[in-house]
């Protein structure tokens, strides 16, 4: 299996998107290049658990390694494990569900498909990464396309969202840039050079003063990108004002990047650090999550409330990268791939609703069930999911993160454990309440009756999300013991630090 | 044989001698030459210039060791070469108007000159020709919009502080002497000692340095000498200007201040903080896009100036990479901005507002101009600044770097607030279609090129290592 496909395959897409001409050759463009993407994919699963099956133990498979800047020991040098495979296939569902969503766009149609796969190219380099440079870089080319999708496509106060989106990921970078020339620098050095190659400066390990130093640079760098509280400002004017697709990946896709880089690099790197930083991240983790969960039942507009509700979420991956436990990573990276699937799934649904009602005020809604009966049944499925209801990835992923962080025996975090768990009693509230006066009830506006259901492409999209979601939920097991030698790998890091 | 191996050594300076004579009587030959002849004959020869660099050198120094020749000052010409050669093809248009054009490369290509002596130079006296030489015509190049107030006022502003950046050079230098009775950079190296007259003879060069490559707080010219030249001038001030600048400047730093190394650090130190956090905060609020593109073009110089903190040879690999990528990255932009100038006359930042609805070439490569300056990849500049970084935390001056990497982000506001302009404001008279022409667009097509193969491809910058390993 040829890594090097997750870069060329998008690359090739969006090149394609750029040479033909009119808005139904470029999306068929974007639509295929998308599908082989999804396939291949999936191949990979296929053949990474081929692999497995046939005894071969080592961290990363597929490993490839090309000198790119040799003389500062930065290299292009790729690999997967259980937790990047599992990040690839919910980006290319979650890609495929955006350009199918997105199908009928009509301005500058061409910019907005090459910009769409130029961000999926983005998280793909970024998840088969194994040197930080790389990685970094990767994170970083996802930014423009963020900016430039929300500036142009997006509504409402699109120009300031974006613009404030672009500077608070920005600062993120540059506080892991920080970080980055620090486990550069402070790592002993082997064989005269310097190197940003993972698993080398996991097998050196930095000193623990240097690590003190550089893991809140590190953490919180990434933690912007994944709604660290008190950096979570951008989330919900960035979601908001995103057009559907831009959502989908922000939410689904970008945020993920965030809990993957402090997972992968700052607590695997900074082993010591991470155990010393620990009670300061659950803390923030457990502000978020019930913060989150408070500031959703206030809103009026639905996207905002998904918006809210997925800093809840995403307190939750950081609760259980934060716990250290093995079961609580697991959780954490489950819970990425769940809230990938289950917000994508929402903001598409809040999206088709609001290109056909033109609002988004859950007080404007209503009764939405009997016109648009898929569309609405989408919703709530996504609702539900949201609200952690057995049978769905997010209840398992959830469930996986407190009971992980219970195997914790002290007391503080036990109690942020329990006030964590009190809040999907308020996510319950949320959900339930928006999805019942928006879609439920007496049709507010007579315009309403004319309204069509979804269109094949909406369909297949929520099916697309909903299919993954719905086999995460009955069958874990699948998506946990892919992850087992990734979480092991980082626990075993961990704990080789414990004295 | 020995005349062969110095008219090899000196190919770049006799290539650009040639050019002025030939314009010279050219000149005289004829008062009304056909302009697109002249042109093509000019550019063509810089090409030549710039495609000299392949030949090849040998490490040499020539007359008594004033001259020296390197693998890596023939790379530096190249580069400057390249870049005159771009801001010559990027504002063709202009130029071709213009009736004074003959004059106009004639003070150029003698400012460019200057430089290339400067860059070789191995001796003081040989430096201050050279930065004189690459100085002067420049002032008269500035007032060049002869009917434009503005345009005067710029050339008398640059002349003055250039003067005045000279007189603090000179007399450093001449402190220089006094304190080691030399003025060779090779044995002044071994002779300078910690005194109070040595360092007070830094001070006074760096000083100097300081002016040219406009570093707060001896930046204030800069702006208004932008706004006011014709921007093939100011593109060739923020650009080939300040790289022969700084390549000399790293060379006497590291040849002759190197003793003097746990002086000048502080001082770089604090100068590269407020020269980005004065050029960033600057930047912030102007208008006018030359303007702008000036501040811009200070902050870009503070970030040069945290690189020299680290180990000489890492510095200067990144340094003149990140230069290699500045110039591509600035002359596309200063080249959009010149001929949307040239075609309206509209350089206010408000103007671009829609720019995106009619011109969409020009407005990408201004956006990806504009993201290679801020630093966002793919574009190259992203390489280049982390390069910089990089070098300057080697040594482990981490607070400047936590302030430096935190500026960057103050600076991809500004940029980011021309591309929002460009991209998503309204407006209700957006520029209209502007054609480029042929010679732009293809000097456009190079400096695209190079903004992204030079990052992307890790091979340029390995290239750039070999080069200053074997100064």
């Amino acid at each position: 299996m040829n890594l090097l496909l997750f870069i060329i395959i998008p690359f090739l897409t969006s090149l394609g998107v750029l040479a033909v001409k009119g808005q139904k050759q470029v999306r068929t463009v974007a639509f295929i290049g998308s599908v082989i993407q999804l396939i291949v994919s999936f191949y990979l699963l296929n053949q990474y658990q081929n692999e497995r099956a046939l005894g071969d133990t080592a961290a990363f498979l597929f490993e490839q390694n090309f000198a790119w800047f040799p003389s500062l020991g930065i290299h292009f040098h790729m690999g997967v494990d259980g937790i990047s495979i599992a990040m690839i296939l919910l980006t290319s569902l979650v890609v495929v569900a955006g350009v199918l969503v997105s199908y009928t766009m009509e301005d500058l149609h061409k910019e907005f498909f090459f910009l769409l796969i130029l961000l999926s190219l983005g998280a793909y380099g970024f998840f088969i990464s194994l040197d930080i440079f790389t990685l970094f870089f990767f994170l970083e080319v996802a930014v423009i396309p963020k900016f430039l999708l929300i500036g142009i496509w997006g509504s409402g106060p699109k120009e300031r969202s974006a613009m404030k989106l672009a500077l608070m990921l920005m600062g993120g970078s540059a506080l892991i840039f920080v970080g980055l020339t620090g486990l550069y620098y402070f790592t002993p050095v082997e064989n005269e050079i310097r190197t940003f190659d993972l698993m080398t400066l996991s097998r050196l390990g930095m000193p623990v003063q240097a690590q003190l130093f550089f893991f809140p640079f590190l953490f919180a760098g990434f933690g912007v990108f994944t709604a660290l509280f008190p950096f979570h400002t951008w989330v919900p004017d960035g979601h908001s004002s995103a057009p559907t697709a831009a959502s989908m990946f922000l939410a689904g896709i970008s945020m993920k990047l965030g809990g993957y880089g402090c997972l992968r690099v700052a607590t695997f790197l900074m082993p010591d650090a991470a155990q010393v930083y620990a009670p300061y991240i659950i803390l923030l983790a457990t502000i978020a999550i019930i913060y989150g969960a408070f500031a959703t039942l206030m809103q009026t507009d639905l996207k905002y409330i998904n918006a809210y509700s997925s800093i809840s979420h995403c307190g939750f991956v950081l609760l259980g990268i934060g716990m250290l436990t093995k079961t609580s990573v697991t959780g954490a990276v489950m819970q990425m791939v769940s809230h990938g699937l289950m917000t994508a799934l929402f903001f598409a649904a809040i999206g088709m609703m609001y290109s056909r009602t033109h609002t988004r005020l859950v007080s404007q809604l209503g009764g939405l069930l009997k016109v648009m009966p898929f569309i609405s049944s989408i919703f709530i499925i996504a609702g539900l999911v949201s609200l952690g209801l057995p049978g769905f990835s997010g209840f398992v992923s959830e469930m996986t993160v407190f009971v992980g962080a219970w195997q914790n025996p002290n007391m503080w975090y036990r109690i942020a454990t329990i006030l964590s768990c009190a809040s999907i009693v308020v996510t319950a509230v949320y959900i339930l309440r928006a999805a019942g006066s928006s879609v439920m009830g007496p049709i507010k506006n007579d315009h309403y009756q004319s309204l069509t259901d979804a269109l094949w492409n909406e369909r297949l999209a929520a099916v697309v999300l909903l299919s993954g979601i719905v086999v995460i939920g009955m069958a874990p097991f699948l998506l946990t013991d892919l992850l087992a030698p990734g979480t092991d790998a980082i626990m075993g890091q961990i704990f080789n630090t414990v004295k | 044989m020995m005349t062969t191996e110095i008219l090899f050594a000196m190919k770049h300076e006799l290539m650009i001698s040639f050019i002025i004579f030939l314009l010279l009587f050219w000149k005289i030959r004829s008062d009304e030459p056909n302009h697109k002849w002249v042109l093509a004959t000019v550019n063509g020869m810089l090409l030549l210039s710039t495609l000299m660099v392949f030949m090849g050198t040998t490490n040499s120094m020539r007359f008594n060791q004033m001259f020296l020749d390197s693998v890596g000052s023939n790379f530096q010409k190249g580069l400057l070469s390249l870049g005159m050669l771009l801001v010559s093809a990027v504002s063709y248009k202009w130029l071709e108007r213009n009736k004074n054009l003959i004059e106009f490369y004639l003070l150029m290509l003698s400012s460019l000159l200057g430089m290339f002596f400067m860059i070789s130079s191995g001796n003081m006296l040989m430096f201050y020709i050279g930065i004189e030489l690459s100085t002067i015509p420049l002032a008269a190049a500035a007032n060049f919009d002869l009917e434009k107030r503005k345009s005067s006022e710029a050339a008398m502003k640059l002349i003055l502080s250039s003067a005045f950046s000279s007189a603090l050079l000179l007399m450093g230098i001449s402190f220089l002497y006094g304190s080691t009775g030399t003025i060779q950079f090779a044995e002044m190296n071994i002779s300078l000692q910690n005194t109070p007259l040595s360092i007070m003879a830094m001070v006074l060069v760096f000083a100097g340095f300081a002016f040219k490559i406009s570093v707060v707080p001896f930046h204030l010219w800069t702006a208004d000498v932008y706004e006011g030249s014709p921007v093939a001038v100011s593109a060739f001030l923020s650009v080939v200007s300040k790289s022969a600048v700084i390549f000399i400047f790293m060379n006497v730093l590291f040849q002759v201040f190197l003793n003097l190394y746990l002086s000048w650090i502080l001082v770089v130190s604090l100068l590269a903080f407020f020269t980005i956090a004065i050029g960033n905060l600057f930047a912030l609020r102007q208008q006018n896009i030359k303007r702008f593109l000036a501040f811009s073009s200070i902050a870009q110089m503070g970030y040069m100036l945290v690189a020299l903190i680290g180990y000489p040879d890492q510095v200067q690999s990144a340094i003149i990479y990140f230069l290699a990528i500045y110039l591509f990255s600035n002359l596309a932009a200063f080249g959009v901005v010149g001929i949307i100038s040239e075609h309206t006359g509209k350089e206010n930042i408000d103007d671009y507002k829609s720019f995106y609805k009619n011109n969409k070439f020009l407005s990408w490569v201004l956006a990806i101009a504009l993201f290679s300056l801020a630093g966002v990849p793919p574009t190259a500049g992203f390489f280049g600044k982390l390069f910089l970084i990089m070098s300057g935390a080697a040594k482990g001056n981490y607070l400047l770097i936590v302030l430096a990497a935190l500026n960057l982000v103050i600076s991809f506001y500004y940029y980011l607030r021309i591309v929002k302009a460009i991209f998503m404001d309204e407006n209700a008279a957006p520029i209209e279609k502007t054609e480029p022409g042929l010679m732009p667009k293809i000097a456009l097509y190079i400096c695209m090129a190079g903004i992204l193969v030079l990052g992307l491809y890790g091979q340029a910058y390995e290239y750039i290592t070999r080069i200053i390993v074997q100064y």
